[in-house]
């Protein structure tokens, strides 16, 4: 599977309300792998994200497995195997674990035995009101609810945000086995968990894709990264988000 | 005694009618985001419609009352659904537009109905035993109001059950609190919005056949002066709390009564005054959710 493109993003541009914060942002997502975005605080990684969901107002060519799906409502891109991951995780407060759970359910035969392989904790927890959960609880609920279905691709922002060191860890080891499953899309701030995850790259500066290509390269290069990002490659955060 | 009681009653009725109008305004608000003000018109036009029908078929049965009522849902429903599919759909997002496009169509609905039925009321008769009284704690109570809270209970009973045990429902709830996620779940939300537009119109519309027999009469003005109140019950009650609108509705109107009784009737007054506080003091109405 590995080398297919699952994902093409060409010529995007981006903008919440009139100002422009996505700007010409081009690369391929690789099937059988992560890719991460990385990236400045304020870079424009999220906005990425969403303008390629139609989220936020974008323009620019956006494909999936070949097929233009930046004509499409952001409802009808997700059903067409796009799953979302959002940064702050957004879980329905008011609702139960179960009832978010219920609600993601797009498919005929839903993945639960997955999401209670990886997180035994939220089907004990099934009535449990999302809004009292953990930080970490709540990310796993909100990667969850974008496992329960057969997507082509997941999108995920900033899914170790504001987590410990050992939930940071147990997250990552999740995200491992679902790439098995399905490629990814990454956006994160934790460079640690980026080398880890990520097989290639996109940095994005100030609204634009500056570079793109295998992780393994950037991740040698300290005085890249240092330049681009801010930060030394043995460094954990310092990446901030859009 | 028997006045407190009669008061009361007289206030949970007329607390009943409130909230079949403000259940459907919550619940669009909080899921879409519209102030409708052509809700009073969908109260008013499935007012005048069972009133036709009813009268056709001779007013004064259980049987005229029941059709009366279902004609009042199925009319609310439709029109609220025709609203929302044909002019609000295109204007979400744009507030503005959304109040000029449905006070137009309150204006305008009103000089409709005028022009069809006429600027006087039409009075409604019904079965016998609306009109007579029953003796509570010493007090005549009019029989229509142990209909109006009833049915309007009943009302509440169905939509916290659709709500709380269907899809459908699961999606509105979600919806309420953040319809961006919902939509980047992969649900089509407008399909809920239609959906809730029509639950409101319907209940509208059954308030709107009550709203006839409480007052006696209907007429086009009677949806517009029953909006005003269900908007402050709206807004007392929570954005989105359909138990909020309930809870306000009830609040609103006995203190309406009461006041008009022992204060010289200034209970339009308290009932400003009371909304004043309430925004002042706990801006998100008394279930509304915080933020």
């Amino acid at each position: 599977m590995t080398g297919e493109v699952v994902l093409r993003v060409s010529g995007l541009s981006a903008r919440i309300g009139h100002q422009q914060v996505v700007e010409d942002v081009s690369f391929d997502v690789p099937a059988g792998e992560v890719t991460a975005i990385l990236g400045r605080n304020g870079a424009g990684k999220t906005s990425t994200i969403k303008g390629i969901l139609g989220l936020i107002g974008r323009s620019g060519i956006v494909e999936l497995e070949g097929e233009r799906i930046d004509t499409l409502a952001t409802d009808r891109i997700v059903r067409r195997g796009v799953g979302y991951v959002p940064e702050d995780r957004e879980v329905f407060a008011s609702l139960t674990v179960a009832e978010n759970l219920r609600l993601a359910e797009r498919d005929a035969s839903p993945r639960r035995e997955l999401v209670a392989e990886l997180f035994p904790e939220l089907i004990t927890r099934g009535a449990q009101r999302a809004g009292t959960l953990s930080g970490g609880q709540q990310q796993m609920l909100s990667l969850s609810r974008a496992l329960l279905n057969d997507n082509r691709i997941l999108l995920i922002d900033e899914p170790t945000k504001g987590l410990s060191p050992k939930l940071v860890a147990e997250v990552v080891a999740a995200l491992e086995v679902v790439a098995r499953v399905v490629p990814i899309l990454l956006v994160e701030q934790n460079l640690n968990a980026a080398r880890r995850l990520a097989a290639r790259l996109v940095v994005i500066e100030d609204g634009r894709s500056v570079l793109s290509g295998p992780a393994s390269e950037f991740f040698e290069d300290e005085e890249r990264l240092i330049r681009m990002l801010g930060v030394h490659g043995s460094g954990v955060g310092g990446v901030g988000t859009a | 005694m028997s006045t407190v009681a009669l008061l009361l009653i007289t206030g949970l009725g007329l607390g009943a009618l409130y909230f079949l109008v403000a259940s459907g305004l919550s619940l669009i608000y909080g899921l879409m985001g519209v102030l409708n003000f052509a809700h009073g018109s969908f109260l008013t036009i499935s007012a005048f419609l069972a009133w036709e029908v009813a009268r056709r078929i001779g007013a004064d049965s259980w049987g005229s009352l029941g059709l009366a009522l279902l004609v009042g849902a199925v009319v609310g429903g439709i029109v609220a659904a025709g609203t929302e599919l044909l002019l609000i759909r295109r204007l979400y997002e744009r507030h503005i537009e959304q109040v000029l496009v449905t006070v137009g169509l309150a204006l305008a609905s009103v000089a409709l109905f005028q022009g069809i039925w006429g600027t006087d009321p039409q009075y409604v008769t019904g079965p016998a035993w609306l009109a007579q009284t029953t003796d509570v704690l010493g007090a005549r109570i009019p029989n229509n109001r142990f209909l109006l809270i009833a049915v309007a209970a009943a009302v509440l009973l169905t939509l916290l059950l659709f709500l709380r045990y269907t899809r459908f429902g699961l999606v509105i709830r979600a919806g309420v609190e953040n319809r961006s996620m919902v939509t980047a779940l992969g649900i089509d939300v407008r399909r809920a919005f239609t959906l809730v537009f029509t639950i409101g119109g319907a209940a509208a519309g059954i308030g709107g056949v009550l709203a006839s027999h409480y007052f006696g009469y209907v007429s086009p003005e009677m949806g517009a002066s029953l909006l005003i109140f269900a908007f402050i019950v709206t807004v007392i009650g929570g954005l989105g709390s359909l138990a909020g609108a309930a809870l306000a509705a009830v609040f609103v109107a006995v203190i309406q009564q009461f006041a008009n009784f022992y204060l010289g009737g200034t209970g339009d007054i308290m009932v400003v005054l009371l909304l004043a506080v309430v925004l002042l003091v706990r801006p998100r109405g008394l279930l509304g959710r915080r933020g």
